[in-house]
């Protein structure tokens, strides 16, 4: 069974880009884990502070074409230093959601109104995601409120999940 | 039923179809560049698996910063320099001989019709200009494309976009791409291919469909394709005049990229470009677009003239033919980085380098550094640039500074005013 979960925090705008995720400036690095404080150090949000805000966060819930511009996968690499293995939008950039699978992280496409009531319980509540691959099924726990919602992987995702990414796969098939 | 140009190169590259919906390809080139091969390589190597499937097939070069700015960066040239020396690589391009990728790859020929090509970089989708699948991917894509020589991806959907009209003087590629972005917004092409037809495409140059092309990605695409004709096979005669008895055998041949008439497509879109104006962004999206006429007289603190956009001879002519003779505002700051050493060097023939130089510009090696604020031209926060590149995001050019993409002509001549201003190119319409 395959299950990512953790605390989730809700980003909301939309079209929040690469260069936000992690400026060009960090592109030097070729160590991953050197990324991680640096993870959105220049979006600009109201009220959103990645040094406070980041910590202890495992899921990122946000809005339409997360991950836009360019195609460096130092975004998600930046995501998992800091623990951050699913994120959830209303939708991806092609670029951004095939480096998650490929490193093995998962990247969930919700209808906006599931993704208006996650952001609404967020504003009362602290939010915990759990996020069943199998069965594509996310749990939201939003103080005393528990609900899921369904979503869908193509099998090609699900086995890049499963197989831990795209390298560990196509050197076995290919 | 017919087919779209990518569906047809789908068809005759599939390797495997592991899921619905999912093909596997298999890739004529990987396209490799510093800052995006080097972690590949890392891995690669600490899997145990530093192999290539094809150096031949493999084309590498050193273009973002260069000459290497610190020791992260020279460290980041080194490690692609190594590997391509370990696995004779033989088209790596090292200092002297480098150029900005996009513009130096089809210089060299290596980009043909119906080709699939992968790259750690967004704007692979330039190469589509010549009617090949070419999409920018990220580390662990590029890993597998070097190690095995195939990519996986999701069944193109096509979105036809038809250019009519005709464009009036001062009006260019990078304003109609800027148009179609303002119309179909930043993810109005996300996961679909567009298709760039009609008879203004058809009258470009190569070199400003590869413009075109290569802000296909600023709208989500994942490909921006052309249609192969007797332009492309013209530009490409010089690399494939063995292959082919003559210009229309090579024409023919290509002719199997071209799209079925019954071709099913996912969205259409017929844009008039008679009365298109010259265009800029005012925000941090690529499609926060308006009319130059409009933002004229915005103070810039920066123009900036090159890039895999806007970095070719065709682009540099223009440029020179505004400020020719003329002096620059003191208050800007102008680069122009020719996009390779060839453009460079014509440049330099054709008398451009010195009508740069005499405006006051300072004209930089083959490089892009400026372009993603990681060297030569990057900007100070509050800063304004004038740049003819592709990306405007916030501090896209430096932390803190704002990019307004245009044409080299808007570039120029906002040069030579210090604020946004029309090129004397484009005669307003009265
Ligand atoms: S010119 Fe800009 S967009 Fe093009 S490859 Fe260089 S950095 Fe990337």
């Amino acid at each position: 069974m395959t299950t990512f979960s953790g605390t989730a925090l809700c980003l909301d705008r939309a079209d929040i880009n690469t260069d936000e995720i992690i400026p060009a400036r960090y592109l030097t690095e070729i160590d991953k884990n050197v990324l991680g404080p640096h993870l959105m150090e220049d979006l600009e949000l109201a009220g959103f502070d990645p040094e406070k805000d980041l910590a202890g966060i495992g899921v990122l819930v946000t809005r339409e074409n997360f991950g836009c511009g360019s195609s460096r996968e130092h975004a998600p690499w930046a995501l998992e230093a800091n623990g951050i293995r699913v994120v959830i939008a209303e939708s991806f950039a092609r670029i951004f959601y095939q480096n998650m699978f490929n490193c093995g992280m998962l990247a969930v496409t919700l209808a906006p109104a599931d993704i208006d009531r996650i952001f609404q319980a967020a504003g009362t509540a602290s939010l915990h995601i759990l996020a069943d691959v199998d069965q594509g099924k996310i749990t939201v726990t939003a103080g005393p409120e528990t609900w899921t919602i369904s979503f869908f992987l193509t099998g090609f995702e699900k086995a890049l999940v499963q197989a831990g990414g795209w390298v560990e796969y196509a050197d076995r098939n290919y | 039923m017919g087919k779209t140009i990518a569906e047809k190169i789908f068809d005759d590259h599939r390797v495997d179809q592991p899921f619905d919906g999912v093909t596997v390809l298999r890739l004529d080139r990987v396209f490799c560049h510093e800052i995006t091969t080097p972690t590949a390589i890392q891995d690669l190597v600490a899997r145990g698996k530093d192999r290539v499937f094809d150096p031949g097939k493999i084309k590498a070069v050193i273009d973002h910063v260069t000459p290497a700015k610190d020791a992260k960066t020279a460290l980041q040239g080194k490690v692609l320099r190594d590997w391509a020396r370990r696995h004779k690589i033989t088209d790596f391009f090292d200092i002297g001989r480098n150029g900005v990728c996009h513009a130096l790859f089809p210089e060299k020929g290596f980009v043909r019709p119906g080709f699939v090509i992968i790259m750690g970089d967004s704007h692979t989708c330039t190469h589509g200009a010549f009617g090949a699948f070419a999409a920018g991917v990220g580390t662990t894509d590029l890993e597998v494309g070097i190690l095995k020589g195939v990519c996986a991806f999701k069944k193109p959907k096509t979105l036809k976009i038809e250019i009519v009209g005709h464009l009036q003087p001062g009006v260019f590629a990078k304003d109609v791409i800027l148009e179609v972005i303002r119309r179909i917004t930043v993810n109005g092409a996300t996961n679909q291919v567009i298709e760039f037809c009609g008879p203004v495409v058809d009258a470009m140059s190569m070199e400003s469909r590869m413009t075109l092309s290569n802000m296909a990605v600023e709208a989500g695409a994942t490909s921006g394709i052309c249609r192969p004709d007797a332009v492309t096979v013209a530009y490409l005669w010089p690399f494939i005049k063995g292959e082919y008895p003559d210009r229309d055998a090579a024409l023919a041949d290509f002719s199997r990229y071209l799209p079925d008439n019954d071709a099913v497509y996912a969205g259409q879109e017929i844009i008039d470009v008679t009365d298109l104006v010259p265009l800029t962004t005012f925000g941090y999206k690529p499609d926060h677009v308006k009319p130059v006429s409009d933002m004229a007289g915005t103070r810039v603190d920066q123009v900036y003239i090159g890039s895999c956009t806007n970095g070719r001879i065709e682009d540099l002519r223009v440029a020179a033919q505004v400020v020719k003779g003329k002096k620059i505002a003191e208050t800007v700051r102008a680069v122009v980085s020719p996009a390779t050493p060839n453009v460079f060097s014509k440049a330099m023939d054709e008398g451009l380098i010195k009508i740069f130089m005499d405006a006051g510009f300072c004209v930089t090696n083959p490089t892009c550094g400026a372009c993603l604020g990681m060297s030569n031209g990057v900007l100070a926060s509050g800063e304004v640039a004038a740049a003819t590149t592709n990306r405007n995001f916030n501090g896209r050019m430096g932390k803190g500074g704002m990019v307004h993409l245009m044409s080299p002509a808007t570039a120029s001549a906002t040069a030579l005013t210090g604020t946004i201003a029309n090129s004397p190119l484009f005669a307003q319409p009265a």
